[in-house]
């Protein structure tokens, strides 16, 4: 009898939930480097970012509950896949986040899909996580190194820089992005004199400027990250390089970079991002709370795709009320993607999120208004030209 | 032979030459090293994190204080020398009958911490420092160019490595500091105050690790781990030297830099790598080291 009755008002109690709104709880880990150095372009800003998402999205008022984990994979493949392992398989991590260097991130890659999960990356760059390694289960959001040799490397063969030497970080992220530029400068009628590759990280650029400086060439492609890029451009000014005539191309230079080069010495550097806090209102507004919460620093673009690509997902679980990986993943493809920080765009069928890339360029001292006012837009590459062609990607899902 | 393999001769002179400014600043760092290892017989890992602490405080020095780089060249190694002093009070100095092994977790724990708050306040991508306006530009020596700071570096730290080499070797100073080592207790009954003269050592080679980060604050950017990746091969270059020997780090720092710039050029994937080839090299052959006297 009593029994009965405890049956019947847990029916109720469920029925009347069930009528509210269905709970579903998520767990987002955002995995990347908190002490390296990629650390202030991913880092604790990328983990603020997840949060704001989840805050704007008003996640808990729909339904989803919201956890947020995050770890430091140290740049090092080993470290993360323990890490990403151990969140799939013990912590019921649902979709890891962000995963900045590019040999991390094609680990997780494959762990996310043997274990059928989700990873939408934004830190990272190498190309090949929507090309030849591309999965079910990974989105690409923010930029790869074929967007930006496509940007900035199409710009300066055009502007003349039809001879390139390259400096390249010794790991998957530079032959990548190496690479991809080539192809990019020669398809545009230049030609490529030489390329050396560097230990990563370094501090000591010089001796490689040098054997850029003697190869001749009009440009000098930096086909590194970070701190690594930073120490590149520093040394190339100091050597005289920049004014006896060669050009420097960062080919993947991000906001924070710039802000500890200070414009003096990154001045005139010509680079591809997707996301920049000054563009329109909608990304001045976000740009503010966030500095609010992160130490007055300005989000990256790494940042921005951490936020937009939690908010996607977040769209997709709410839309279908379910967290399976399969139907959140098919419906973040099917859904158009619509943010405050990428406007509106799509998710290929290769897991490629596209969107406009921006070609910029960096302001003069005296043009500058204030601290993080530090980019010119030169061009903007609508999304239908800024990514690698869906069919050219040689990516196993795309059959054609 | 240098055309055969693709560098002309011009071309490899210059990559001497930065090889040679690359281990000016391997010669101070491991010269600090050496001392604190020779005479306290501690060895000491905070010495990365005490380069990168000179390159910062002359940063600060410039930003808070209006203290150009002359005198944050000063300055700064006495600041970090002071915090070095302060360290060996408080924790070297209860080390000095233990084995090695404790001070070097010490240590290292220590760099830790340091890099970890330093990263906390100011992150990991640098500040900028810009080359004092007395060095800035450069001269063509007809095979390179060379900016004036980087022969600046390596003149500075020649003077630097050799007036220390004096100092310590050839004055009566030195002699005290030598003999302390040998037999403090001998020492002290001739009056004089040995655990004070071991923390001013302590001191003076914490400061030469920051001068050489005040050196570096131009060429390299200036961020919390700049020192973390220097360590690893300056302990290298003092192992090579061996331990505890002078005139062997300043000798093997220079001599290490232009082993490394050379494969910079003939094999510049390596170049991380070939101090740790020598080095294993070193051991196989003369364990104590190439100056190093065999214990």
């Amino acid at each position: 009898m009593k029994t009965g009755r405890m049956l019947l008002a847990t029916a109720l109690v469920a029925l009347f939930a069930g009528g509210a709104e269905a709970q579903v709880s998520v767990k987002l880990g955002v995995l990347n480097d908190r002490s390296g150095v990629y650390a202030d372009l991913s880092g604790e800003g990328s983990v603020i970012a997840a949060r704001m998402a989840a805050e704007d999205f008003k996640a808990e008022e729909k339904g989803i509950k919201v956890e947020i984990v995050s770890a430091d994979h140290q740049n090092k493949p080993d470290i993360g896949s323990n890490i990403a392992r151990q969140w799939y398989d013990q912590d019921g991590v649902d979709v890891i986040l962000d995963v900045p260097t590019s040999s991390v991130a094609l680990a997780v890659n494959q762990i996310t899909r043997e274990k059928n999960k989700i990873f939408i990356n934004s830190g990272a760059a190498a190309s090949d996580l929507t090309g030849k390694q591309c999965s079910p289960n990974t989105i690409h959001w923010t930029y790869d190194t074929w967007a930006l040799a496509n940007g900035t490397g199409s710009a300066m063969v055009k502007a003349g820089g039809d001879s390139w030497f390259f400096l390249t970080a010794d790991y998957a992220f530079g032959h990548a992005l190496e690479r991809d530029t080539i192809a990019v400068v020669e398809k545009s009628g230049g030609k490529v004199l030489g390329t050396v590759r560097h230990p990563f990280p370094g501090s000591d650029f010089s001796s490689f400027l040098l054997q850029a400086q003697s190869s001749g060439a009009k440009v000098i492609g930096l086909a590194n990250a970070g701190g690594d890029t930073i120490n590149s451009i520093k040394q190339a000014a100091e050597f005289g390089i920049t004014q006896a005539g060669q050009n420097l191309a960062g080919l993947l230079v991000f906001i924070t970079d710039v802000h500890a080069l200070g414009l003096q010495t990154a001045q005139g550097l010509v680079l591809t991002e997707s996301f920049y806090w000054d563009l329109n209102d909608d990304t001045r507004a976000f740009a503010k709370r966030f500095a609010e919460r992160n130490g007055g620093k300005m989000p990256t673009m790494v940042h921005a795709g951490v936020y937009a690509g939690t908010l996607h997902y977040l769209k997709a679980v709410e839309a279908l009320k379910d967290k399976d990986p399969a139907k959140v993943m098919a419906k973040m493809k099917e859904m158009p993607t619509d943010d405050p920080l990428f406007g509106k765009g799509q998710v290929r069928a290769d897991g490629r999120k596209v969107h406009d890339m921006y070609l910029f360029e960096v302001k003069k001292p005296e043009e500058s208004k204030g601290p993080w006012d530090y980019y010119k837009l030169i061009a903007t590459i609508p999304a239908a030209e800024a990514f690698r062609p869906l069919e050219e990607g040689e990516c196993p899902l795309v059959k054609g | 032979m240098f055309e055969l393999l693709g560098i002309p001769p011009q071309a490899l002179f210059g990559q001497l030459l930065l090889g040679l400014i690359n281990g000016s600043f391997y010669a101070i760092l491991s010269l600090g090293l050496a001392i604190i290892f020779g005479l306290l017989n501690i060895i000491n890992f905070t010495h990365g994190a005490q380069y990168m602490m000179g390159a910062f405080v002359a940063w600060m020095l410039l930003n808070y204080a209006g203290i150009g780089y002359w005198w944050a060249l000063l300055i700064a190694p006495l600041i970090v020398g002071a915090t070095g002093i302060v360290i060996d009070r408080l924790f070297l100095a209860r080390l000095r009958d233990l084995d090695h092994l404790y001070g070097l977790l010490l240590t290292f724990g220590l760099a830790l911490i340091i890099q970890g708050l330093f990263r906390n306040q100011y992150g990991v991508s640098g500040l900028p420092y810009s080359i004092p306006p007395e060095l800035a530009g450069g001269r063509n020596l007809g095979f390179m160019f060379l900016p004036n700071y980087r022969g600046w570096v390596v003149a500075a730290s020649l003077a630097v490595c050799l007036a220390t080499w004096f100092v310590i070797e050839k004055t009566r100073l030195g002699a005290y500091l030598r003999a302390a080592t040998e037999n403090p207790t001998l020492v002290q009954a001739f009056g004089i105050n040995v655990p004070r003269l071991i923390t001013l050592t302590y001191g003076f080679g914490v400061g030469l690790a920051a001068l050489a980060g005040v050196l570096a604050a131009p060429i390299y950017s200036v961020n919390p781990n700049m020192g973390a990746d220097l360590i690893i091969v300056v302990f290298a270059v003092v192992v090579i030297g061996g331990m505890g020997s002078i005139l062997g780090s300043i000798v093997t720092g220079f001599g290490l830099g232009l082993i490394e710039g050379l494969t910079k050029v003939f094999y510049p994937e390596a170049a991380a790598t070939v101090i740790f080839v020598v080095m294993v090299l070193v051991l196989l052959i003369k364990p104590a080291g190439l100056f190093g006297r065999a214990a």
